[in-house]
């Protein structure tokens, strides 16, 4: 190593060109790592597998496009499990831009599994005041939600005739990229209305919601493109998250790589200048 | 009395909650049902307000020419058109095209899937490159703290992917990267993260209760 390398004059355009290429081939060329399933991920699943046919359950499509990548292969992979079940699903989203994203997941699988609108999901689309709308929803679904997504009044809609409150609803999956999300289900929904809540939230995020896990407030948790693609796994449908894993494994490689690059980098320009300076004291 | 009578309700208001919160008896809950709707209510008329801002600050960026005020123009073009796409009912593009409506393949709902979501994509996948070239930079074994972080993070990012369970497969499941990973969400991250969030819960407890009792003014404004 050349005396007093300056580690910061390496181009990081050279780093990028690294990135970019660690997420391509992958992509490219799936070399199918195998997909190991955690303990959150198979509890969620085992809760929802567990359900009867025709039990209403209820997803939380609480995310924008930035967080798509991650989290719609959630969606796409909870909606799976449910049809496959013959659950009913009635959908809610407490961000703006979620409607289309989900609407975007729901249509090749009510093709694929044949479903109905209205009869075997709805999707009530978008309503403001995050909190507030999870504790209205606690009370009454149809009172905060009058209409769904397309505008119908939610009077007119067969499967809302059986759902009221949150108690008619066995099982929430919350989807979520951040506020409102899953730490407002948990604060507003779980205990007080004793609401059985799964999450799915972004790699960043999933930390946050370990103690929830832990405190059984939380039956399970997908934690970013991973847990994606870990339910994909057990499902039985691997798609655009298992294809992800590849790409996301080479580059946290190349990420450690280049971490420990650069430690061993500064150590030893930190010893060189150290020795250079014990030698022009003497 | 400009004062006096916004505390009164905000007194009034913040107990009711907390008296609807213990009390389920139905005189309570229905009021309080009733209020929780007026809060939805003043929450969506607060995107009215937000609406009105944007374009009165791009207004004014345009009408002097402040830097950057051709990005304005765009900014406030484009949310006139998603505005007329998305809310003018009965309107026609074309024979199929419809106006005002969400469905999939009218335009409200293209622009939306084939301009925004690329748009915004993109912008949140240009993170992947920045954190590879800020871990290079300044991921650094400076103290014993920073060390303890570093191995942990080496540990998750490889134990958060199939690759870590490739290379620790044939050691002992106790050895394994997926494992200890599991392992160190589970407890010493939960631990850390269990005591923001009672402390964070406190915290929001106190500031409820100074609100209630109006020792918390600021939200009032015009008040230093």
């Amino acid at each position: 190593m050349a005396r007093g390398f300056n580690i910061r004059s390496i181009d990081r355009r050279i780093i990028f060109v690294l990135i970019f290429v660690a997420v391509a081939i992958p992509l490219i060329k799936p070399m199918g790592l195998p997909i190991g399933v955690s303990p959150p991920v198979q509890s969620l699943y085992d809760a929802v597998d567990a359900l009867p046919p025709g039990t209403i359950v209820m997803l939380g499509g609480d995310y924008s496009p930035d967080s798509m990548p991650e989290l719609q292969p959630m969606t796409i992979a909870f909606l799976r499990h449910a049809f496959k079940k013959d659950l009913r699903v009635v959908i809610t989203c407490l961000w703006p831009a979620s409607p289309p994203l989900i609407e975007a997941a729901l249509t090749p699988l009510v093709e694929e599994f044949g479903k109905e609108y209205g009869v075997d999901y709805v999707n009530l689309g978008y309503m403001t005041g995050g909190p507030v709308t999870i504790l209205g929803m606690g009370n009454s679904i149809t009172g905060t939600f009058p209409r769904d997504y397309y505008g119908t009044p939610v009077g007119e809609i067969p499967l809302m005739d059986e759902v009221s409150n949150l108690s008619d609803v066995a099982l929430v999956m919350e989807v979520s990229a951040g506020t409102p999300g899953t730490r407002e289900w948990v604060q507003q929904a779980v205990s007080r209305f004793d609401v059985r809540l799964g999450s799915g939230t972004t790699a960043v995020g999933a930390p946050n919601f370990y103690p929830y896990v832990s405190s059984g407030q939380l039956i399970g948790l997908l934690g970013g493109l991973k847990g994606a693609a870990e339910y994909e796994t057990l499902v039985g449908a691997p798609a655009d998250a298992t294809k992800g894993m590849d790409a996301q494994s080479i580059v946290h490689a190349l990420i450690v790589f280049f971490i420990l690059f650069g430690n061993v980098v500064y150590f030893v320009s930190k010893r060189s200048a150290a020795v250079a300076d014990g030698r022009s004291r003497s | 009395m400009r004062r006096e009578i916004p505390l009164a309700i905000t007194f009034l208001i913040g107990v009711f909650m907390l008296v609807d919160f213990f009390v389920p008896h139905t005189a309570v809950t229905t009021s309080a049902d009733e209020l929780k709707q007026w809060g939805i209510i003043v929450i969506a008329a607060s995107i009215l307000l937000g609406i009105g801002n944007l374009v009165r600050v791009h207004s004014k960026k345009i009408a002097r020419r402040n830097e950057g005020w051709g990005y304005s123009i765009i900014t406030l073009t484009v949310m006139a058109v998603m505005l007329w796409l998305g809310l003018w009912p009965g309107a026609h593009l074309g024979p199929n095209e419809m106006i005002g409506t969400v469905e999939q393949g009218t335009p409200f709902n293209w622009m939306f899937l084939f301009m925004q979501v690329p748009l915004q994509s993109t912008m949140f996948s240009l993170l992947a490159f920045f954190i590879a070239s800020a871990a290079y930079r300044a991921f650094r074994l400076r103290s014993a703290e920073a060390s303890l972080l570093l191995i942990a993070a080496i540990i998750v990012m490889l134990g958060r992917v199939p690759l870590g369970q490739l290379l620790t497969r044939n050691l002992p499941e106790h050895a394994q990267l997926p494992w200890i990973t599991e392992t160190i969400m589970a407890y010493p991250n939960m631990a850390a993260f269990r005591g923001i969030l009672m402390g964070a819960a406190l915290g929001v407890m106190a500031m409820g209760l100074r609100i209630i009792l109006g020792i918390e003014r600021s939200y009032l404004g015009g008040e230093k």
